[in-house]
C-alpha cells in the first residue's frame, strides 16, 4: 500500500507584489518522507512551504494538504508548523509553558479545561527538546537556540502528521542542532512527514531522504540528498564534510537509539 | 470612601469605573501583545462621530458611538489585514475625519456646545445615568466573555498569525473580534477618561502589567488589578481634590507604571543574581 500524500502541488505559481516567486512547481510528498528544502536567499523555498500551508494564495495551479485544498482543509491537528522564529508579542511575556501547550490549540474545543492529554502532551514535548526545567521562564529571556526548541515543543505538542519547518537551524547553537536532528529522527520513525527549509543541513544530514533545491522559483533538484553539482555548494558548504558527515552519522544514531527507548 | 458612596451619582460612577478597569485591560493585553497599542486611539477618534451624531439626531449617543465605533473597527482591521503600506496613511485619514466630523456634526447639534465636546473628549463620569451603568456593565460582560471564551485561540493569533493559521483558526473572525471589543470598550471606556484618553486604559496598565509579571496570563490578571485600582483610585482622588476625574485616572496608572518600572528593575536583578549564583 503506498502511503497518504501529505502534499501535492501541480502548476504551482506565485506572485507576490507583481513579482512571480515560484513559477510552476509540481510537487508530491508522501506521509513519512523526510523532505529538506534548499536553496539559496530569495530563491523561493520559504515561499514554497508557506504555499502548501496555504499561508499564501497561488495565483495559479493547485495544491492539497492531505487531500484538501488550504482552504477547505479542516484537520489541522494534524499539521505542526514550526516558524522561522519565535515571535515575542509586543512586550507582552509569555512562558516556555503557555507557548508549547498553545500548540495544543488545534485539538482543543473552546472553553475545555485542560484535560489530562494535554498536558502529559505538553509534558513530553517539552522533555523532548530539553526544555522542561524552563517551563515558567519567559521565552524572551531565552537564546535563539532555546526559543527554537520551545517552537518545535510547541508542533510536537500537538501531535501532528507532519512537521512544516521554516529554517530550523538558521542561528541556532551546534548541540541545539543536534538534539533538532534526534527529535526529527525518532518522529521520522514514527511515520511522520518532515518538510523543513534549509540553508544548510549540518546534523540534519543523515535523516534527510529526500532534497528539493529550489532556484528562481522552480524545482531544479528532486532526489537524494546530493543535489547535481550546480546546486551541491548551496547545501553543503563544509569544508571537511566527509570526516563531521561520519562523525555526525554515528552521534545520531546513538541519539535515536536513545530516544526510542523513552 | 464612605462619604463619596452618600452620592447617587458617585455610587453610578465608581461602577462603571470598575467596570472599565477591568475590561479595558483585560482585551488591551491581546491588543498589546498583537502591537496594536495605538487601535484604540484610532477607533476613539472615529467614535466621536457617532456620539456627534448620537446629539444631532436626539438618539443616545452612547448607541450612535458604539455604531460608528464598531464600524470604524472593521474598517481599521480590514486596512490592517490588506497590510500594504498605505494601510498606515489609510488610518490617519479615518482618524482625523472621525475627530473633523465629530467636532463639526457637535456644533451642529442643537444644544450642542463646547462643554458636550469637551465632555466626549475628557470623559464626564460624574454624569453617568442609571441606563448608562447597565449599558456599561452589559458591555463589560460581552468583553470578558469574549477574552475568556475566545482566550486561547486569540492568544495564538496574537503571537502570530501565521501560527494561528496553520492551526486552523477563523484568523479573519478572531482578528475582526478583537477589533469589535475594542471598540466596545472603547464606548464603555468614553464616559470614564474621555475618547481621546480611552486607549490609555488598555494599554498602560498591561505595560504596568508586563513589568512585574513573567507569563501571559498573570501579566493579563496584573493589568486588570492595576487597571481597577487607577479607574477607581483615580476617581476618588479626583472627588476630593476636586479636579478632572478622567485625567486623573490617567495619571495614576501612568504613576503605577513609573512606579512597577522601577521595581520590575530591581526584581529581574535580583532574579539574575539568585540564577547566576
Amino acid at each position: 500500500m503506498t502511503p497518504e500524500i501529505t502534499f501535492a502541488m501541480t502548476g504551482g505559481h506565485v506572485v507576490l507584489d507583481g513579482r512571480p516567486i515560484l513559477r510552476g512547481i509540481d510537487l508530491t510528498i508522501r506521509q513519512g518522507e523526510v523532505v529538506a528544502v534548499l536553496g539559496t536567499n530569495g530563491s523561493g523555498k520559504s515561499t514554497l512551504i508557506r504555499t502548501l500551508l496555504g499561508l499564501l494564495p497561488l495565483s495559479s495551479g493547485t495544491t492539497t494538504i492531505y487531500g484538501a485544498p488550504p482552504a477547505r482543509f479542516r484537520q489541522w491537528e494534524r499539521v505542526g508548523y514550526v516558524p522561522q522564529r519565535l515571535q515575542v508579542g509586543g512586550g507582552v511575556p509569555a512562558t516556555v509553558g503557555e507557548i508549547v501547550s498553545s500548540g495544543r490549540v488545534a485539538r482543543r474545543r473552546r472553553f475545555s479545561r485542560t484535560s489530562r492529554e494535554d498536558k502529559a502532551a505538553v509534558a513530553a514535548a517539552l522533555e523532548a527538546v530539553g526544555m522542561a526545567h524552563r517551563v515558567k521562564d519567559p521565552v524572551h529571556a531565552l537564546s535563539g537556540g532555546q526559543q527554537q526548541r520551545v517552537l518545535i515543543a510547541r508542533a510536537l505538542a500537538g501531535q501532528p502528521d507532519v512537521f512544516v519547518m521554516d529554517e530550523p537551524t538558521a542561528g541556532v547553537d551546534a548541540e541545539s542542532q543536534r538534539d533538532l536532528a534526534a527529535t526529527l529522527a525518532a518522529q521520522a520513525d514514527l511515520g511522520k512527514t518532515v518538510v523543513l527549509v534549509a540553508h544548510e543541513l549540518g546534523p540534519l544530514e543523515p535523516l534527510i531522504a529526500r532534497t528539493l533545491v529550489v532556484r528562481d522559483g522552480l524545482i531544479v533538484h528532486d532526489g537524494d540528498l546530493v543535489p547535481s553539482p550546480g546546486g551541491r555548494h548551496e547545501c553543503d558548504e563544509t569544508d571537511n564534510g566527509g570526516t563531521r558527515l561520519s562523525g555526525l552519522d554515528l552521534s545520531a544514531k546513538m541519539t535515536i537509539g536513545t530516544g526510542d527507548g523513552t | 470612601m464612605i462619604e463619596l458612596l452618600q452620592f447617587d451619582f458617585m455610587q453610578r460612577a465608581l461602577i462603571a469605573a470598575l467596570l472599565v478597569g477591568l475590561a479595558a485591560p483585560a482585551i488591551g493585553t491581546f491588543i498589546v501583545q498583537r502591537r496594536l497599542s495605538l487601535l484604540g486611539d484610532g477607533i476613539g477618534h472615529v467614535a466621536l462621530t457617532g456620539v456627534a451624531l448620537g446629539f444631532l439626531t436626539g438618539t443616545a449617543p452612547v448607541i450612535t458611538a458604539m455604531i460608528v465605533a464598531v464600524l470604524g473597527a472593521v474598517a481599521i482591521e480590514l486596512v490592517r489585514a490588506r497590510g500594504r503600506t498605505s494601510g498606515d496613511v489609510a488610518l490617519a485619514l479615518l482618524f482625523y475625519g472621525g475627530i473633523a466630523g465629530g467636532v463639526l456634526l457637535i456644533g451642529m447639534a442643537p444644544g450642542g456646545s463646547n462643554a458636550t465636546l469637551m465632555s466626549a473628549l475628557f470623559g464626564s463620569i460624574t454624569s453617568v445615568t442609571p441606563e448608562d451603568v447597565w449599558i456599561t456593565a452589559a458591555l463589560a460582560v460581552a468583553v470578558l466573555g469574549v477574552v475568556a471564551y475566545f482566550g486561547r485561540e486569540l492568544f495564538v493569533l496574537c503571537q502570530d498569525e501565521d501560527m494561528a493559521r496553520a492551526s486552523g483558526l477563523p484568523v479573519r473572525f478572531l482578528s475582526l473580534l478583537i477589533a469589535i471589543t475594542a471598540a466596545l470598550t472603547v464606548v464603555i471606556a468614553m464616559r470614564v477618561v474621555g475618547l481621546l484618553m480611552v486607549s490609555a486604559l488598555m494599554v498602560v496598565p498591561v505595560a504596568t502589567g508586563q513589568q512585574l509579571s513573567r507569563s501571559f496570563r498573570a501579566t493579563m490578571l496584573l493589568a486588570m488589578a492595576f487597571g481597577v485600582v487607577a479607574t477607581v483610585g483615580g476617581l476618588s482622588s479626583a472627588f476630593y481634590a476636586e479636579v478632572a476625574p478622567g485625567a486623573t485616572i490617567v495619571l495614576v496608572s501612568l504613576a503605577g507604571f513609573a512606579l512597577a518600572l522601577g521595581v520590575g528593575r530591581f526584581v529581574r536583578r535580583s532574579r539574575a543574581q539568585e540564577s547566576s549564583r
